[in-house]
């Protein structure tokens, strides 16, 4: 008894779990099935009622402090459940605070270059290793796949990148995850489903591979590109910990994510600049608003992107579900 | 052969980046066996054979970090597991397309947050001066703070987890759901079995395999239970709740420049994790099922 694993059989998983979806959904009650019973849908609407104003009930409640006065979070004790006296005071104040201001450029600038240059390799390497029979492409698949399930561990990983000189440097941010093999074997399934006629086509049309990558693969699996921009654009843009790792001391480069952690889940004073209204240099916690400004502004990116690209996720996103 | 250089060609950059950052540090792990010493690098420092692994065993806040991970991995096991199924099995049963859609874009979104903003949420709502204790507070009920109360932290972290990921876990179970063919209820319906037959006697047998897959999974990743969202709340509840192996390396091995010590605790976790994936997939075998890789 061997256990051989195969990436056939990883594919073959994926590309199962995409055909289920498209099975045609059923929306009106067959006529063998018995009328749903009163308390049956009661307790079902309760449960997934329960669950969803448990998601949505924090982020209201977070986005209604941060539009509050500082008289209405003194008057509820803290957080603002409903709407009391309703201000923008806190993002006026947020935007004018250069270390807020400097994390959001941070962020955006790691999440923006992060994304293209991992798009870009991605793609690049899942185009590559997606035609049948080309020299070596076994080979380097194993390569990256190895990638998947072991790694050298936190240390040697730290070791290696701070070795090349990336303390305190941006690229220490970026490189050392910029490629997903994952998110390549997702690609790669896609082109590989790219009509081979189409490709013949072309080839015959004296189109090279460089050519057929950029006007037929490319424009053909749209979906795919964009939700995989999505998980590495959200991976940059949550980056956290290679922050604490790499870059724990300046804070004039934090991204947004390391700004909350320090001022909002440690609570520590915010170093206001002096017309900023709310004390001095580490002096005091920042006001309730402006740190659940601060919270609403880590999350707006999110919602921005996210309705174009959560009608993909049926089609895209399942290989990366599989996964867990 | 022509076509194939530019193939390789653009191969090249994915590939780079995965040895720089990838496999050179597969071979660091050679730093578990000396005593690494950063100014000399890992070319002249000294070997010291298994010593990092001998005074592992012997630190007893290392077996504190080894039981914490295995406590928080059984109950994430016992509560968080079911409910992504369960979550998945009432969605299916919605016949309105439009709200199972709108269901569905609401349950995924936590997953895109990252564990600074849901732990930031969670304060707000449980912590000192959250909403929890506003409400107690405002009904002379005392006060509870949840996220530093050391006896709550693994229901905590595991309702944490809950809130952020059960829902888009239900993605595999919905895929799972969608290729059971429908006929089979038809027909059971007809011989006479009702909601609850049809369930234990269709539904459930064709989630077995993706079932036995997550299952696989999650005992494979027993010693992985989750590792920015401990570092986050690690000063709040204190370390003897919440020191588990990846943050044992974080701050044993990096923070305090025990570099070697920390690179040891790595590789006892990454070996006995191996063993572990390995052994799960043996079971899923036992029980006639693919696992992760088929046999």
């Amino acid at each position: 008894m061997t256990d051989t694993f195969t990436i056939e059989g990883l594919e073959h998983r994926a590309s199962a779990a995409e055909a289920a979806v498209r099975v045609p959904r059923r929306t009106a009650r067959p006529r063998w099935e018995e009328p749903p019973t009163v308390v049956g849908q009661a307790a079902k609407g309760l449960t997934l009622g329960g669950f969803l104003l448990i998601i949505v009930v924090p982020l209201w409640i977070v986005v209604v402090t941060s539009l509050s006065t500082q008289a209405a979070v003194n008057r509820a004790g803290g957080m603002v459940l409903w709407p009391d006296g309703l201000t923008f005071e806190a993002y006026r104040e947020m935007l004018t605070e250069s270390t807020v201001r400097t994390a959001l450029l941070v962020s955006l600038g790691i999440t923006v270059v992060g994304t293209a240059l991992s798009m870009a390799v991605s793609v690049l390497c899942a185009y590559g290793l997606s035609r049948s029979r080309s020299l070596g492409h076994r080979f380097l698949l194993v390569l990256l796949v190895v990638t998947m399930f072991v790694n050298g561990g936190l240390i040697p990983t730290f070791l290696v990148v701070t070795g090349l000189g990336g303390y305190d440097q941006w690229w220490a941010l970026i490189l050392p995850g910029a490629v997903s093999a994952f998110n390549i074997l997702i690609l790669r399934n896609f082109y590989m489903q790219t009509s081979a006629d189409l490709i013949e086509a072309a080839r015959i049309d004296g189109a090279g591979d460089w050519r057929i990558l950029w006007s037929i693969v490319l424009p053909t699996s749209r979906a795919v590109t964009a939700v995989t921009a999505l998980f590495y654009g959200v991976g940059y843009w949550n980056s956290f910990f290679n922050v604490m790792l790499y870059m724990p001391t300046d804070s004039e480069k934090w991204p947004l994510q390391y700004v909350l952690f320090t001022y909002v889940d440690r609570g520590n004073g915010m170093p206001g600049s002096i017309n900023s209204g709310f004390g001095t240099a580490h002096a005091q916690t920042a006001p309730l608003a402006l740190q659940m400004a601060v919270v609403v502004l880590t999350l707006v990116p999110l919602l921005l992107v996210y309705p174009f690209m959560q009608k993909h996720f049926r089609t895209g996103v399942l290989t990366g579900a599989i996964k867990g | 052969m022509r076509r194939d250089r530019s193939l390789l060609l653009m191969v090249v950059p994915a590939i780079l980046l995965l040895l720089v950052f990838n496999y050179v540090p597969l071979f660091g792990v050679v730093t578990a066996f000396q005593e690494y010493d950063p100014i000399v690098g890992v070319w002249h420092s000294d070997w010291v054979g298994l010593e990092q692994f001998q005074r592992l065993f012997a630190d007893s806040l290392f077996w504190e970090s080894l039981k914490n991970t295995l406590y928080l991995s059984f109950v994430q096991l016992i509560l968080f597991f079911p409910i992504p199924i369960a979550l998945a099995l009432l969605l299916n049963s919605l016949l309105s397309q439009r709200l199972r859609n709108f269901v569905q874009s609401v349950v995924y979104l936590p997953h895109f947050f990252s564990w600074v903003l849901a732990i930031a949420l969670f304060q707000q709502m449980l912590g000192g001066a959250g909403v929890l204790n506003q409400f107690l507070r405002s009904h002379d009920l005392g006060t509870w703070d949840v996220m530093t109360d050391p006896h709550a932290f693994a229901l905590l972290i595991t309702s944490q987890t809950i809130w952020k990921e059960a829902g888009w876990g239900i993605i595999v179970f919905l895929a799972a759901l969608a290729t059971i063919n429908t006929d089979l209820y038809e027909a059971a319906a007809v011989d006479g079995a009702g909601r609850w037959r049809r369930l234990r006697h269709i539904t459930l047998p064709g989630l077995r395999g993706v079932i036995m897959l997550m299952l696989v999974l999650r005992l494979g990743n027993a010693l992985t239970v989750g590792f920015e969202q401990f570092l986050i709340q690690r000063d709040a509840v204190g370390h003897d709740a919440a020191d588990v192996l990846d943050t044992f390396s974080f701050y044993y091995g990096i923070a305090t420049g025990n570099y070697s010590y920390g690179a040891a605790a790595g590789l006892f976790k990454s070996v006995i994790s191996l063993l572990l994936i390995w052994g799960a997939n043996k079971l899923a075998h036992t029980f006639g099922e693919d696992g992760l890789y088929r046999q």
